[in-house]
This record gives structure tokens, C-alpha cells and sequence, in this order.
């Protein structure tokens, strides 16, 4: 047993237990269990993309991408302009996606040279250029000058802080080969969307490239005496990186059925971190199963625990505190693990 | 051999302008924004006022963690949140004034060594990233917190009906008032109100004490001058012309307040704001309190216990060879940190008069160590100076943003969003050029 | 307990789970007296000054046998406080100084003198306050005996690097009751003058009182100053000389020779008519503590050229800098042409392999399979082990385990199968894994650096009969950079000997022990054969 657990890792461990306990709880407790589990899927297809931009990140040694909110608003900007431009339903979709894509380039490559002239405090750095990323398209987000009706205040400058995704892009993925079991609801092209993104990011991995930046991450020294060119390789991982943000978002909007601008992205690196990390990755190893593990884990002892622990203590927010102890103390925990400086 | 005495010291303004671009960027913005906004100089100086005595004792928690190289302390949250749970026991318990307030700080201070001895084991587990670690554990302190005031209390401990808890009897209310408290006069301004001075009055004091301070350093310093390598003589007579000056300028403003020979020529608004900007209150008491706490930020650091806190600064791993026990140096520099903080957050609420009992201390982390870096501090080094011009560049863009921005973009919110982007930025920006100077210090040595 | 002696160490002996590095080992210093300590790497040095300084690291790995007699008493030293406390001090190699710091400072870090006041009363003596005039005062008591008058309140970063020598020395007697002092390789970073001057203030200590030990190769210095020397080798006392009654030479030979077994390699005809495959001219690499300051080499085809001397010497430089890993100036001349910013991926393009020194660092990804350790060389240089999709190449992992499980046969690597994290092996099995890499990129000259560094007896016999294998049935060319000087004169055709960062000599693997400890030590083998009074014998 003790092996078991060591094998799995004590935090993976932990979690899955808790996971299986609320799942028992909610049972015993009388929440349709077709609900919570509906709602389990649909955030591991919402959320999971944005927790795969981690692994590139991680891979080629820059930590866990808390800047990933760079790219989260470039995939705002990417949805916005499609909206803009009267697009609705898959179009929309696929036009998003495509405009991310010199954006998270032109951007990414931008900041991955910042980051390389940092190495070794990246962790801090990323999220302060992160949230400050933010802040300036919370600007941008008044003064750009776009017309559409579902997007802009009636009255006053600037687009809404959240409009619906109702009348455009919708459940587009989610509805894609939709189907029911029993009270379970299965958003069939949003997971087949986020497999796929899992398995191109896994090919990466496995190419020439992809190997020589894990390895570069892994040891500087040995990927330098190979002939690899590390700082070239944290370039590319990290325009992956804003990317797979860019398309995370605009996944998990047309799920959510909201656009939400302004500083809602702010904080939305951390639950990614949090999953990636109780999915067995660390700060300086990766690898796209942990993704997966980790958004069901995660996203699951999260939702799950929301209608259970309401049954259970009746009052206050309970739900939103134990996300915060829960998703901090994972990233706390992984921090103690790193390597400290030199 | 070549008897070598002065270090090297060729300053060219590239350097310069490179080490101290984020304070000059501030500078900047000061001024601009307080040309854009034209708002009234007597609302500038007295938001100016309230603001540098309600937040300087917090800004200068932070370094002795710098000094001790533990970078910038994002965990003075944590402090944040001692104050506070003992502000809302001196509240629950009826205390008022100032023996209530003082009480409270009693109160905080063993909760927050706790904390801080807390905080301080896990900077020890996470050398090397202990700002993020600082940052991520103000997050989870918050959620501890969280549980602690909205559910333990009243849901887990009862607690009598009182004000501050909310009407369903379980947790605190969002937000909580200082001062009244059962009718009677609550914690609000327990300190300023001890002693308050006019403006200029105030202004005459600094100057006194100016001069008072340079007299003694001249005459008296003797072989520890050179030790100290502190300023030579002619700084201290330039400190006392300064202050001169001000005395003097302020005894004039004080006596010409019908007009006088000095402002012939000027139009009435000047005489008007001069007028008002007398009418502004210094709260001494308040002032003497940070006064002390920069004090012994001084003479802790004349200190065996100082002097070590420099030494694992500068390399733990030569001070740690010399017989130095650089983890539990660590924990005391952490401790006394949240402990300052967790004073810090009192002074500042009891200004504010209101607590935003889940709020009011997560922006704190943020606003200081901006405040400091924006002074000129860097992470491996912070003095009482950087902290002082850090608190009166960063609030004068406070203050004049929103205006500033309404002027410039026709709206307000705009300005505060430039504010926010240019905070967080001010430290991406400090963090990146640290790490950037010490990227390059390493392949100087070959690495 | 002979009262004439202050410090007496008898009979010590220590091994490192199983590993025997120190026999026996007797070691006597009377007051007053310069002893100097010589011997090779791995010779004993180390281990015998970390039992005399109480180092933890012999305390957790089973103490030590024998015994410590100091000032007369036998005694336990536990830790280095014990041996400071005793009044044994020691000048590092690598300064101990804050460069942010004054010369004041640094003297007294961590040993500050206070005074009360009255919070330390209260809270405790961590709260006194600094002294600093007294500390001054002190430090310039310091700075005086070893003849520095220098200011003791300047800061110590910006000094050159013989000065901070000097502020050790005077760190350590500064310490109250300093009897002993031990002196690890001073002159390593001086130049000439600043040597000089070193050894003039060790003789002015000495004349004081305190007894000194003297670590060092170089032999000039040995003769100069000291009064006896001790040798050690492979763990053992070999010698105990009164310095007037031997010379250069003597000590030589006794720190190399030994009885080898040379399985020495078959006489090979190299054709040294043809030009050089690779040469070096002027060749000068930038790598802390192996520093190269000019070097001309010429490598023919076919050779196995060994690479000796003591470490920090210089001789890991030369084949890091040929591979580009350290700034260089200087020409290599590779197959005609002329390369002088040698790149990494280059020099590995021109099929130039490289086994590093470094075998945990630089050699292997610890955490990666022996898989992909074994082919990433290859893939990333030549392209290889990669299937083509059509719309991107992807790992062909087939090959990848073909490749792998090759050489766990060729090789014999001991683990549970090709995918096995390299972290797992034993050393001599990491180091096999490095060869692999090297071999799977099919180079034409291999650098192979330490390659039996800290690898059992087994596996050093295969790694070096793999090398000659290679040579004889591939004709590879083959630079082998090693501390282990037998082993070198097994498997060379020709042996450089690099010292004090700079190519001391060449010889055949026949040459005499003598030479071969000379070139080591920095002397040049015809002219000194002399001894400290200029007798020649």
C-alpha cells in the first residue's frame, strides 16, 4: 500500500480520495449524481485546454505558465473581433481560433524573450507581467473601437464587462455530437476538441523539437553540450503556451455560454497551475497525461464539493473558500519541492 | 602595496538611468498626472498627509526581509490578517481609544509571530522562490481566514449578537466600522486623534529636528564615520540649510495669512489655497509611531542579530560556512516582519475607519512592495528613504489618476486601470531587471 | 603524546562505504614548524584535513580509525568549532569572503564583538550592539602581522585576488589562541610576486610560533620553505622527509610511482607525416577552475592521446573548450581547417564527440530514460531516430529501443531494461550510458574526460579496453583527459602533461615516474635535479 501511495504521490492520492468521498457524500446526501457528473465533464472539456498550455511551459524550464493570462486575453481579442464581424456558430469558432494565432506569435515571442533574460525568477515575473497584461487591455476593452450591439454598453464607452454568447458561438463544440446517458450529459465535440489539442501537443513532444526542449528544460548543461539552443527552445514552448491560452479561453467561453472581460482574467492562471500540478506534474517535469488526471481531479473535487458542502453547512460561502485553501495549498506544496536557486 | 581607499565609483548616467528607471518612470507620471488632473493642491497635500502616515509603518516592514535576503515579502498579508482578527476581538470585546488600540496591538503581536514563524518555515522549504510562495500563501491564508471569520465564528463558536456579526448570527459582516462601538467612541482614529499639529507647524518640527539631528552628527560621530562610511559634513550642513529654509518658509506662511509682502502680484486662489493648506492636520502620534519603527529599523540593524541579517543577505552560503544558523536567522527576519505588518494594518484601518473585514488586507502585499520598489528599492536591498519616496510617488499617482484620466480619456476608469497596469508592472518590471543583473553578474564569473 | 609535537595524527584510516582512502596514515608538526603535505588527487589530502576539521562528512559516513594528539592531549574533534576551539585554523582555496563587505567585516563574520545594552538584557545576547571601532582595531592587529596596510575598512569586492588571500590569513589569526594553520593550495590563484610574498609571511607565522601545514604541488615552493614533507599516495604514507636531506626529484617520483600493471597498449604505427587531424595553436579557454592559457597540440589519426596532470590545472579545459562549452581564443585547426569561435553544435556537426568530466551535470539527463540519453545526440545533430509523417517527424521509438538495447549488450549496462531512468544505474553504468551517446553519433575523434571518475574496478577495465577496442578495430581517434595517471600511460600512444594551465611536457607511457612528477609539479624535467642547497646529484 505504501508503495502505492508513493507511487501515485501523496497529494494525487489525497485528492482522488476526497474526490471519491464528496462523489459517496453526494450519494448519501440526495444530489442527483447525473448532475454533479454532468457538470464534472463539461469542465474538464471547459477547463482543460487552458491547463494543457501549462506543459509546454514546465517542459522547456520556465516553471508553470502564470502568465498564461497574456494569451487568455488574446483569445479574448480573437472572439471579440469575430463577434464583431457578425460571425456566428462554427465559423465564429474556427475564425477565433485562426486570429489567436499570430497574436499568441507576434506576443509570445515577445515575452519569451523577456523571460529568458530572467531566467530563475520566472514564477514571479510571469505573474506580475500577467496581471499587468490585464490591466492594459481592461483599457483596450474601453477604448476599442468595436460596434456590435451584444458587445458594447448601451450607454458609455467601451464593450461590457459580460455579454452572452447566446445568438453567436454558443455551445458550438458542446453540441457537436451531443448525447445523454441516462442523467449524464456528454459535450461530445468539446471533449473530442480537447483530445485532440492533448494529442498535438503530445506529438510535439515526441518530435525533434519537442524533445530537445524537455530535455533543455530538464538540463540546461546537457541540451547546451548536445548542440540544443535553449533560449530558442523556451521561444517556442512559450508561444505554445500563449496559444493553447488563447484557445482555452475561447473553448471554454463558447461553454460557458459568457464572455468575460475586464479583470476576470486576472486570476485565472492559478486554477490551471493547481490542476496541472495535482495531475503529478511538478514545477520543472510535465508531461499531457498529467493534464488530464488533473483537470478530472481538480475540476471534479471542485464542483462536486460546491452541492454537497451547501447540503452540509448551510451557510457562507463554503465552496469558494475550500477552492481557495485547496488550489493554493497545491501550488504551495509544489513549491517546496523546487529546487531552490543555486 | 598600492593603498587602495575609496571603491570604485564610476556612476556614468546610463547606469544611473537604468538603475533607478522605475522611480523615474513614477516621477513622470507624478507630475504628469497632477498637470492633467489639475486637481486643488490642499485636497493633493492633506490626501498626501493622511495617506503617508496611515501607510508608511507597513512599507517598512518590508525590509528587514530584503535586508535578510528574503526578497520582497508578498506574505505581510498574513501580518495583515493578525492585525486585523485582533482588531475585530478589541471591537468585539467593546475596547475603545487609545488603550483599546494599543491593546489590540498587543493582541496581534502573539498571533502574528505565529503566522510569521509559519510563513518563515515555508520560505525555508521554498528558497529561491519565496516571493511567489509569499504571494500564493497570502492566497491560502485568505481562504484559512475566510473559514475562520465566516464560519467558525458564530457557526462553530457562538458568539453574542453584536454589530459586526451578521444578522443570520454566523460570520462577520463585510464590512465593519471603526468607530462607534456601542454608542460610545470606537477605535477610529485612536491614533491620530492623540496629537494633532497644523501643517506647518509640523513642517517647523521636521525642520527642528533636522537641525537637531545634523548638529549632533557633526560634533559628535567621531571614528564611526569612517566605519559607517555615512554621509561626510557637508551633507549634514546641507540637511541643516534645508531645514533652515523650511522653518523659515513656514513661519512666514504661518504670519502672512492676510496676504503679506511675499504674495503681492499673486491672484486670490493662491492666498486661498494657502490659506486652506493651514487648516490641515498632522497627526503627530501616528507620525511619532513610524518615526519609532524607522528607528529601530536602524538600531536592530547595529545589532549582532542585524549584522547577521546582512550577512545571510549577502551570501548564506559563506554565512552559514562561518557557523551562522541562516534558517532560523530566516524565521526571526520573517517573524518581525509580520509582526510589523500586522501593526502596520491597524495604524492603517484606524485611519480608514471602516473594515472591509474580507478585503482590506489582500491589496496590502501589493501596495507596499510596489510603494518600496518604486522608492528605489531592489530585492537584495531597502532602506527607510526608498520607503518614504516610494509611499509619495505611489499615492500621488494614486490620487491624481482617476482625475487624471477622466481629463485625458474622458473617463475616470481608465485612469484607474492605467494605475493598476503600471503597479503591477512597476514590480514585473523591478523583478525582471533584478533578475536580469544577476543573470549577468553570474557570466561575468564564467557560469 | 610526545610534548614535542602540537599536533600528532596516528594511524588513520577511512573508507567510504567500503572504499579504503586512507591507510594507516601517520602525520607529526611541531610548533613552529612548516610541514608540507604532497601527494596526487585522490592521494589522501582532502580526506585527512576533513578529519582533522571534524567535517560531518566523515562523521555520517562511519568516523574514522587512528588517533588525534594536539597540544599534548589526545582529542575528539566533532566539528570545526572543536578544531578552532583547539586552535587549528585553515586559508581555503576558495575565499570565504563577502565582497560587499569590509575587510573588517569579513574578519569578524560571525564572531562580532558586542557589548550590552539594555534590550540584550532583556531579550537576549543576539541583541548587543556592534563594536564596530573595537572590530577595527583588531582586524588592523590582523592585517599588520601579515604585513597589509591596507585600510581594514575597505570593502573587499574590487581587491585583487592576492589580497584576499592575505584577509583569510588574517581572518584566521585573528582567532584567539590560533596555534596551527593549514594552508590548502594558497598559490594556485597568486601570481609570482604575490606568491612570494605569501611564502615570506608564512615563514614570518611560523618563526612566531605557529606550526603550519603547507598544501601544495608546486615543488619549487615545497624546497624553498618548508622543513618537512609528507607524501602520500593512494591512501598511503609513502614518505616522511626532512626537506634538507631530499630533492625535487625524490619527492617526484615517490607522489607518482607505483607498481603498475601495465596492460599496456600494443605499440601502434600513428603516421605523424601526414598533417595533424585537429591542432591547437595558442589555444586558451575561459573555464573557472581549469583555466587553459595557451596551448599548441597536434592530434594525428588513429592516436589515443592522453591528457594528465593535477586538477585545476587546466587539462578539463582543453577538451571542454575544443566542444565551445567555455569561452576560448586561439586557432583549432580541424582537418585543414581553421575554426576560432568553436560552436557546440558545430564541432558535434563535425562529427567531434564529447564525454564530459561532468557525468551527472553535463553528461546524462538523470531523469530521462537510457533510451532517449543514448540517442539525443544523434537525433539532435544528425537527424536520426525520427520517423517522418508527413506532417512533422515524431520519435521513432522503434529504432530508438533497437538502438538502446544494442548497447546494453556492447556495453554490458546492468539495468532492468532500455527504458529505465538513467538516475537508477551505478556510476560505471551512467558512464556507459555517456559512451553510448557518444558512440551512437558515429563521430570520428571522441574527448573523453575522467572516464573512469568514481566507477568500481570492473567497470574501469571496460571502459578502457572499449576505448582501445575502438581505436584498434574503428582506428576512432581518441582524446582521453584523466586524473588517473596509470591509467593513461596504459592506453596512450602519447601523454601531455598540462600544469598551471599550460602543456608542461609530452611523454611515452615508459617514461620514468620522476618525469612524469615533475611535469606535474611544474618543473621542467632537464634542468632541475638539484636539491634546496643547490648540490646537484
Amino acid at each position: 500500500m505504501a508503495t502505492f501511495i508513493k507511487d501515485i504521490g501523496f497529494p494525487r492520492f489525497l485528492m482522488s480520495l476526497l474526490l471519491i468521498v464528496i462523489l459517496v457524500t453526494a450519494i448519501v446526501v440526495g444530489i442527483p449524481i447525473g448532475m454533479v457528473l454532468t457538470d464534472l465533464v463539461q469542465r474538464v472539456g471547459m477547463y482543460g485546454v487552458i491547463v494543457l498550455a501549462m506543459v509546454p511551459s514546465i517542459q522547456s524550464g520556465t516553471g508553470p505558465n502564470f502568465a498564461v493570462t497574456i494569451g487568455i486575453v488574446l483569445g479574448l481579442l480573437a472572439a471579440t473581433t469575430a463577434i464583431e464581424f457578425n460571425l456566428v456558430g462554427m465559423w465564429a469558432f474556427l475564425f477565433a481560433i485562426a486570429m489567436a494565432l499570430p497574436l499568441s506569435i507576434i506576443v509570445g515571442l515577445l515575452y519569451g524573450k523577456l523571460l529568458n533574460a530572467c531566467k530563475g525568477a520566472e514564477m514571479t515575473i510571469s505573474t506580475y507581467t500577467g496581471f499587468s497584461i490585464v490591466q492594459l487591455m481592461c483599457i483596450a476593452w474601453i477604448v476599442i473601437p468595436f460596434n456590435s450591439q451584444i458587445m458594447r454598453w448601451p450607454i458609455g464607452k467601451g464593450l461590457k464587462t459580460t455579454f452572452t454568447l447566446e445568438s453567436t458561438i454558443y455551445k458550438v463544440l458542446d453540441n457537436f455530437l451531443y448525447f445523454k446517458i441516462g442523467e449524464v450529459e456528454i459535450p461530445t465535440g468539446l471533449l473530442l476538441f480537447f483530445f485532440a489539442a492533448c494529442l498535438l501537443v503530445y506529438a510535439f513532444t515526441q518530435s525533434k523539437m519537442g524533445t530537445a526542449i524537455q530535455l533543455g528544460g530538464m538540463n540546461n548543461k546537457f541540451a547546451v553540450a548536445s548542440g540544443v539552443d535553449i533560449d530558442r527552445g523556451r521561444l517556442v514552448a512559450n508561444v505554445i503556451s500563449t496559444y493553447l491560452g488563447a484557445v482555452g479561453i475561447i473553448v471554454y467561453s463558447q461553454s460557458f455560454g459568457f464572455i468575460q472581460l475586464y479583470t476576470a482574467p486576472l486570476m485565472m492562471a492559478f486554477p490551471a497551475v493547481a490542476a496541472v500540478l495535482i495531475g503529478g506534474a511538478t514545477a520543472s517535469r510535465a508531461k499531457v497525461s498529467h493534464v488530464i488526471i488533473g483537470v478530472i481531479l481538480f475540476q471534479g473535487v471542485l464542483t462536486s464539493s460546491m452541492p454537497v458542502l451547501n447540503e452540509i453547512i448551510p451557510f457562507g460561502s463554503v465552496a469558494e473558500i475550500s477552492r481557495m485553501v485547496i488550489q493554493n495549498g497545491i501550488i504551495l506544496y509544489a513549491l517546496t519541492k523546487v529546487d531552490g536557486g543555486q | 602595496m598600492a593603498d587602495i581607499t575609496k571603491s570604485k565609483n564610476k556612476t556614468s548616467i546610463k547606469s544611473i538611468l537604468t538603475k533607478n528607471v522605475v522611480t523615474l518612470i513614477f516621477v513622470f507620471l507624478t507630475v504628469a498626472g497632477i498637470m492633467l488632473s489639475e486637481l486643488p493642491v490642499f485636497y493633493l497635500v492633506s490626501e498626501m498627509m493622511t495617506r503617508i502616515s496611515r501607510n508608511t509603518f507597513l512599507v517598512l516592514s518590508l525590509i528587514i526581509p530584503i535586508t535578510a535576503g528574503i526578497g520582497l515579502n508578498f506574505g505581510i498579508i498574513v501580518g495583515a490578517m493578525a492585525g486585523q482578527i485582533a482588531l475585530i476581538i478589541a471591537l468585539y470585546f467593546g475596547w475603545t481609544g487609545l488603550g483599546g488600540l494599543l491593546l489590540a496591538c498587543l493582541v496581534a503581536t502573539p498571533i502574528a509571530i505565529f503566522f510569521g514563524y509559519l510563513t518563515g518555515l515555508l520560505f525555508n522549504n521554498t528558497k529561491g522562490q519565496e516571493m511567489i510562495a509569499g504571494l500564493i500563501v497570502g492566497f491560502f491564508a485568505n481562504g484559512i481566514y475566510q473559514f475562520l471569520l465566516l464560519i467558525v465564528i458564530g457557526g462553530i463558536i457562538p458568539v453574542k449578537k453584536v454589530p459586526m456579526i451578521k444578522p443570520d448570527g454566523v460570520g462577520l459582516r463585510n464590512t465593519i466600522a471603526l468607530d462607534t462601538n456601542f454608542g460610545e467612541v470606537g477605535l477610529k482614529y485612536a491614533f491620530d486623534n492623540v496629537f494633532k499639529v497644523n501643517l506647518f507647524h509640523f513642517f517647523i518640527i521636521i525642520g527642528a529636528v533636522i537641525i537637531i539631528y545634523s548638529l549632533f552628527r557633526l560634533f559628535y560621530s567621531g571614528e564611526n564615520q569612517k566605519i559607517q562610511r555615512e554621509k561626510t559634513k557637508k551633507t549634514y550642513i546641507f540637511y541643516m540649510i534645508l531645514a533652515l529654509i523650511l522653518i523659515g518658509f513656514s513661519t512666514l506662511i504661518m504670519n502672512s495669512s492676510t496676504g503679506g509682502f511675499l504674495f503681492t502680484g499673486t491672484n486670490s486662489s493662491a492666498i486661498q489655497s494657502l490659506e486652506m493648506l493651514q487648516s490641515i492636520e498632522v497627526p503627530i502620534f501616528t507620525l511619532f509611531l513610524v518615526f519609532l519603527i524607522a528607528v529601530f529599523n536602524i538600531v536592530i540593524m547595529k545589532t549582532k542579530l542585524g549584522q547577521d541579517f546582512k550577512s545571510i543577505g549577502l551570501s548564506q552560503h559563506i554565512a552559514r560556512v562561518s557557523g551562522i544558523n541562516v534558517d532560523r536567522t530566516r524565521i526571526i527576519a520573517v517573524i518581525m516582519s509580520t509582526v510589523l505588518a500586522a501593526w502596520g494594518q491597524i495604524i492603517f484601518l484606524q485611519n480608514v475607519g471602516t473594515m472591509n473585514t474580507y478585503g482590506s488586507h489582500m491589496q496590502v502585499g501589493l501596495f507596499a512592495v510596489a510603494a518600496i520598489l518604486i522608492g528605489g528599492a531592489t530585492v537584495k536591498s531597502a532602506n527607510i528613504g526608498h520607503g518614504i519616496l516610494g509611499i509619495i510617488l505611489f499615492h500621488a499617482v494614486f490620487i491624481v489618476s482617476p482625475t487624471a484620466g477622466k481629463q485625458l480619456f474622458g473617463d475616470a476608469q481608465l485612469g484607474e486601470y492605467f494605475r493598476a497596469f503600471v503597479v503591477y508592472g512597476v514590480i514585473g518590471v523591478s523583478l525582471a531587471l533584478h533578475a536580469w543583473k544577476n543573470r549577468k553578474g553570474l557570466e561575468e564569473l564564467g557560469k | 603524546m610526545d610534548k614535542e609535537y602540537l599536533l600528532e595524527m596516528k594511524g588513520i584510516t577511512k573508507s567510504y562505504y567500503g572504499n579504503t582512502v586512507l591507510k594507516n596514515v601517520d602525520l607529526s608538526i611541531k610548533p613552529g614548524e612548516i610541514h608540507c603535505l604532497m601527494g596526487e588527487n585522490g592521494a589522501g589530502k582532502s580526506t585527512l584535513m576533513n578529519i582533522l576539521f571534524g567535517m560531518n562528512v566523515i562523521h555520517s559516513t562511519g568516523g574514522f580509525e587512528g588517533e588525534i594528539f594536539f597540544d599534548g592531549e589526545k582529542r575528539d574533534v566533532r566539528s570545526s568549532f572543536d578544531a578552532m576551539n583547539l586552535g587549528i585554523g585553515m586559508v581555503h582555496q576558495e575565499f570565504m569572503l563577502i565582497p560587499d563587505y569590509s575587510i573588517t567585516e569579513n574578519i569578524k563574520l560571525n564572531r562580532e564583538l558586542t557589548k550590552d545594552n539594555f534590550v540584550s538584557r532583556l531579550f537576549g545576547p543576539r541583541l548587543k550592539t556592534v563594536e564596530y571601532a573595537k572590530m577595527g582595531r583588531d582586524a588592523r592587529k590582523a592585517l599588520d602581522k601579515v604585513d597589509m596596510n591596507i585600510d581594514e575598512w575597505i570593502r573587499v569586492a574590487g581587491l585583487p585576488v592576492g589580497y584576499m588571500q592575505f584577509i583569510e590569513i588574517a581572518r584566521e589569526i585573528d582567532k584567539t589562541g590560533i596555534k596551527f594553520l593549514v594552508f590548502d593550495e594558497p598559490t594556485a590563484v597568486l601570481t609570482e610576486s604575490e606568491a612570494s610574498n605569501l611564502l615570506r609571511i608564512m615563514r614570518k607565522l611560523a618563526d612566531s610560533g605557529i606550526a603550519i601545514l603547507f598544501i601544495t604541488h608546486r615543488l619549487d615552493e615545497v624546497i624553498e620553505i618548508s622543513d618537512n614533507i609528507t607524501v602520500l599516495r593512494d591512501g598511503e604514507l609513502v614518505a616522511k622527509k626532512k626537506t634538507s636531506e631530499t630533492t625535487s626529484r625524490e619527492i617526484a617520483e615517490l607522489m607518482v610511482g607505483r607498481k603498475i600493471e601495465l596492460s599496456g597498449k600494443e605499440k601502434k604505427d600513428i603516421d605523424r607525416t601526414k598533417d595533424p587531424i585537429l591542432e591547437l595553436k595558442d589555444f586558451k579557454v575561459k573555464m573557472p577552475g581549469e583555466e587553459v592559457k595557451g596551448i599548441n597540440l597536434k592530434l594525428y589519426e588513429g592516436e589515443i592521446l592522453g591528457i594528465g596532470g593535477l586538477a585545476g590545472l587546466g587539462k578539463l579545459g582543453i577538451s571542454n573548450g575544443i566542444m565551445g562549452l567555455y569561452p576560448t581564443s586561439g586557432d583549432i585547426i580541424l582537418r585543414g581547417e581553421k575554426i576560432t569561435n568553436p560552436l557546440t553544435k558545430e564541432m558535434l556537426e563535425k562529427r567531434i564527440a564529447f564525454v564530459s568530466e561532468d557525468r551527472k551535470e553535463v553528461g546524462l539527463v538523470i531523469d530521462a530514460s537510457i533510451e532517449l540519453n543514448t540517442v539525443f545526440t544523434a537525433m539532435n545533430i544528425n537527424g536520426e531516430y525520427l520517423k517522418d509523417y508527413k506532417f512533422f517527424t515524431l520519435r521513432d521509438k522503434k529504432r530508438i529501443k533497437e538502438r538502446a538495447e544494442q548497447m546494453i549488450k556492447d556495453l554490458d549496462i546492468r539495468c532492468t531494461n532500455s527504458k529505465q531512468m538513467v538516475g537508477n544505474l551505478s556510476g560505471g553504468n551512467q558512464q556507459k550510458v555517456c559512451i553510448a551517446r557518444a558512440l551512437t553519433q558515429n563521430p570520428e575523434i571522441i574527448l573523453v574526460s575522467e572516464p573512469t571518475r568514481g566507477i568500481d574496478i570492473g567497470a574501469k577495465k571496460i571502459v578502457l579496453d572499449l576505448l582501445k577496442k575502438l581505436n584498434k578495430d574503428y582506428n576512432m581517434t581518441i582524446i582521453m583527459t584523466s586524473s588517473e595517471l596509470n591509467e593513461l600511460r596504459g592506453i596512450s600512444d602519447r601523454i601531455a602533461i598540462v600544469t598551471e594551465g599550460k602543456i608542461a611536457g609530452i611523454l611515452q607511457p615508459e617514461d620514468s615516474d620522476a618525469n612524469f612528477g615533475l611535469l606535474m609539479a611544474g618543473k621542467s624535467i632537464e634542468e632541475d635535479r638539484g636539491d634546496r642547497d643547490g648540490n646537484i646529484h
